[in-house]
């Protein structure tokens, strides 16, 4: 049981000089603590601390108040940090988490991406009845997988206000990968308001939080859609500005807890290779992450190794994570950019050879619009299709035979197309490399050959206006059924997205892998970003018995109703 | 902490079969847990699977060879949905099932408003007032108890116009709801009750458009129809026209009122959002009795026409 904490209750004077209430960081967060052990490597950094790793570790939730400048909430602490402590284990052991909740009222840890038994996987009402105030509770699993994942709470929206925290597994082999230091890297967003009085806001306005909408100032200037567009789509109804629901209006986005006056800083020396554990951990953000001036190599997403990918910048969705390997051959400062997709806010982190050192903060980029590709009718997709059958309705529920009609169903895509080559949300025309999924390779070959036998469609479905969102029309609290699978077999899932906006679906206790490229090394993941008018699929052996949750991981998403639960049960209707 | 033995249980009930498409056979009892060989699914790690082998598949209409062959996505049945509850097994089955009414319910949303749309002053020759309209609901996202005021009066003098309306809302759609409920007049003549029926939503392109009917406990019937549109000049400043127009099935005498069209009423607000919750704005009012009505105005010694410079504040709260 390693729990020596070493807080740095230094306070960072912040802004307008104003004594800011600086939070309490693990040591793994703290600015310029030179990598962590571990790995294969030699280390030139050293240990830190702030590390929990063993068969035993005690985590203690607790309300804390969280400033980022000048702004402070209430907030939910893990061993009274926020970040959580970096829990770092290894392929092979067993661990025991004793949680307990300091909180008034109940709390839980879902370990985001460990294959753990379904009872140990930490969502109130599924897979176990929830930490009450004042209990303490044993998560018990073996650790059978290695690589970058997360914890966070899966309950009342804690995972918004601080409770979430980085995951390492060592593999129980070296590993092939060479690196020399390393370091997590936790994107996150933060809001002083509650994300329930957030959600309040949404469900009266749409667009709240909206501040980069069309205006006729920009019409007269010649800027975003012209006169005939704008007309178009006014007469549906839609926004293409309609990027992100929560922005940098009420944000402040942040790495490992630090914003960009704060300038997280990571020190390297020149010509190593530098590991980087990107954790998306955002409540409502996706991000777009680069290094300007270094390329990125992509080794891992998700924990899963991939085969080593080179890309300039990476839209990073929600709950996602990547591992990357940078070489910074100069003794210069990089900077670690990590841009909302609605092009609201940023974060700059710095990659330095001494503290101090930083680089220009880049402007914001100009804010994408969504185009008739995210409505699910890109007209180049048709030429030479027999359009007859085809209607181009924007509501038409025969395309989606699966969704129940309703007012909280205001589009249908016509026509979704498969995106998984697309670049995310607002870099199409970028000049550099952009990852896609369709690059994306297993380094080792995928665990089940077998071609599934049947497949479901699940759309995802929402009226943006209302701030209604489901899955097939249907909310949990409408009494919508769960996803049932047989133990053990192979399934094509074909995630269908009816909504202008891109949805990071998450399965809990499984990988997945997606359908691209030839079979055998497809990338396997537990969360995958479904584009506006987009369709993803996916070949899932549901291995794991039990019950589980099967979500949008846009926190206030899930909230409203992007969410279903799936059964993995025994065949028990005799062999064929 | 878990039960050992549920543990075992529960592992033996799933254990991993790998299923081939088959017939279905509906019905089954899934919470009846068959005993198979146990085994230890903790580690969830990939078994070796076992190559299906052919199989007849003439049983299932609409596709083709065995997938295993030719690579192509089989068309099984899905399974039996389940009712048991696996969690039950290793905790405290009422704590799971007090969890699970709660986790069912978490989409649930139910919440409430309250927009006072406008609150403003109005400057008239002769004799200013002021006038409000204020929306709020309280409830879900298909039904909502609405509640909506207005009026408007003159300073020095008593209030001239003020009615209240409440009504059951319903979404028949992703754009329009319906309105049933009441409205009660506090007029300075005699007070009127009325059953209030109509449409309210967002028409294509943006504009906000309400249609009611009321029919009072007298049973005089009118109408009101009413239309507005928020036009951003920035992202800030926004311009927005309104328009209503009420119509008279009848004459109402001790109201004032003819048949036919009783009146119009144009306005142009142009509001600057420091934030959503709290915009002042300036603009213009333009009322016109029209008809039998500006008739009866005109007798009664008021002007039927006025046009009014408004300044006031949009707010919520």
């Amino acid at each position: 049981m390693t729990n020596d904490l070493l807080i740095n209750r230094r306070r960072l004077l912040i802004g307008s000089g104003a004594l800011a209430m600086a939070p309490l960081f693990p040591a793994w967060a703290q600015s310029a603590h030179g990598g962590h052990s571990g790995g294969s490597a030699a280390m030139a950094g050293r240990n830190t601390g702030g590390t929990l790793s063993g068969e035993t570790i005690a985590l203690t939730i607790g309300a804390a108040r969280y400033a980022v400048g000048k702004r402070s909430a209430s907030a939910v602490a893990v061993n009274g940090t926020i970040p959580a402590p970096l829990i770092r284990l290894r392929e092979g052991q067993n661990v025991r988490i004793a949680v307990t909740n300091h909180l008034q009222e109940q709390s839980s840890i879902h370990w985001h991406g460990l294959l753990v038994p379904f009872h140990m996987d930490g969502v109130p009402g599924l897979s176990f009845p929830g930490i009450d105030p004042g209990e303490n509770f044993t998560y018990a699993f073996p650790v059978s997988q290695s690589g970058t994942y997360w914890y966070h709470s899966h309950s009342g929206m804690q995972e918004a206000t601080g409770l979430y925290g980085p995951i390492v597994i060592d593999p129980a082999i070296p590993d092939t990968v060479a690196y020399d230091r390393e370091y997590v890297l936790m994107l996150a967003d933060w809001s002083p308001v509650h994300p329930h009085i957030q959600l309040k806001k949404l469900k009266t306005m749409g667009g709240y939080y909206n501040w980069q909408r069309q205006t006729i100032g920009g019409l007269i200037a010649g800027t975003d859609q012209s006169l005939k567009e704008r007309l178009e789509w006014a007469n549906m109804r839609m926004d293409p500005t309609d990027i992100s629901d929560v922005t940098g209006a009420t944000y402040s986005y942040l790495i490992n807890g630090h914003d960009t006056e704060a300038n997280w800083t990571a020190l390297f020396a020149p010509g190593e290779r530098i590991r980087l554990r990107i954790i998306n951990a955002s409540a409502m953000t996706n991000f777009n992450l680069r290094v300007p001036g270094l390329p990125m190599t992509v080794v891992a997403a998700d924990g899963c190794n991939v085969q080593p990918v080179e890309a300039d910048e990476i839209q990073i969705a929600i709950a996602e994570t990547y591992d990357v390997i940078v070489q910074p051959a100069e003794p210069a400062a990089f900077g670690i950019v990590a841009e909302a997709i609605d092009r609201s806010g940023l974060v700059r982190a710095t990659l330095a050879p001494q503290i101090g050192m930083s680089t220009p903060v880049p402007t914001l980029r100009k804010r994408p619009l969504l185009t008739m590709r995210d409505m699910g009718m890109d007209m180049r997709d048709m030429e030479g299709m027999d359009m007859a059958g085809h209607s181009m309705a924007m509501r038409d529920f025969s395309a989606a035979p699966g969704v129940k009609k309703g007012p909280g169903v205001a589009t249908i895509a016509p026509m979704p197309t498969d995106r998984l080559a697309d670049r995310g949300t607002g870099l199409e025309d970028e000049d550099h490399r952009v990852l896609t999924y369709s690059e994306l390779r297993a380094r080792d070959a995928n665990p089940d050959p077998r071609t599934p036998t049947r497949q479901i469609d699940v759309n995802l479905t929402a009226n943006m206006e209302l701030y209604m969102w489901s899955i097939d029309g249907e909310t949990i609290s409408d009494g919508a059924a769960p996803i049932p699978f047989r133990t053990g077999e192979r399934v094509r899932v074909n995630l269908i997205n009816h909504t202008m906006m891109p949805h990071p679906i998450h399965l809990h206790g499984h990988f997945f892998e997606l359908v691209t490229g030839e079979p055998g090394n497809r990338p396997r993941k537990h969360t995958v970003n479904v584009l506006p008018g987009g369709k993803v699929s996916f070949d899932l052996t549901a291995d794991a018995p039990g019950d589980w949750a099967f979500h949008c991981h846009m926190l206030l998403h899930m909230h409203a109703g992007m969410m279903r639960v799936v059964t993995v049960r025994a065949d028990k209707e005799g062999a064929a | 902490m878990m039960s050992l033995r549920a543990a075992i249980v529960f592992a033996a009930a799933t254990a991993a079969t790998p299923t081939l498409a088959q017939d279905p056979h509906a019905g089954h009892d899934m919470s009846q847990m068959q005993g198979m060989e146990g085994m230890d699914h903790a580690a969830h790690q990939p078994q070796p699977v076992p190559e299906p082998a052919p199989m007849d598949h003439s049983a299932h209409a609409g596709h083709g060879a065995a997938p295993a062959v030719t690579g192509e996505v089989g068309t099984a049945p899905p399974p039996t949905l389940p009712t048991d509850h696996p969690a039950d097994a290793f905790w405290d089955p009422s704590r799971m099932a007090k969890a699970r009414e709660a986790f069912a319910d978490e989409d649930r949303f139910t919440g409430n408003a309250l927009i006072a749309d406008r609150m403003e002053y109005r400057a008239v020759k002769g004799r200013d007032g002021y006038a409000w309209q204020a929306m709020g609901w309280v409830g879900g996202d298909i039904d909502r108890l609405s509640f909506e005021t207005e009026g408007e009066g003159a300073f020095g003098g008593s209030v001239e116009t003020a009615e209240v309306r409440a009504a059951w809302r319903h979404a028949l759609d992703p754009w329009w709801n319906l309105e049933l409920g009441a409205r009660q007049d506090f007029n300075p003549g005699p007070d009127r009750t009325y059953a209030v029926v109509g449409i309210e939503g967002l028409a294509p392109y943006w504009f906000e458009v309400g249609a009611h009917a009321f029919v009072s406990t007298k049973g005089d019937v009118h109408f009101r129809l009413e239309a507005e549109h928020d036009m951003r000049l920035t992202q800030r400043l926004i311009l927005q026209p309104s328009a209503e127009i009420d119509l008279a099935a009848q004459d109402v005498p001790e109201l004032g009122i003819g048949a036919g069209f009783e009146k119009i009423e144009l306005g142009a607000r142009l509001r600057y959002e420091f934030v959503r919750e709290f915009a002042p704005y300036v603009g213009v009012h333009w009322e016109r009795k029209l008809g039998e009505t500006a008739r009866l105005s005109r007798a009664s010694g008021d002007a039927p026409s006025a046009v009014s410079a408004v300044i006031g504040i949009r707010a919520w709260f």
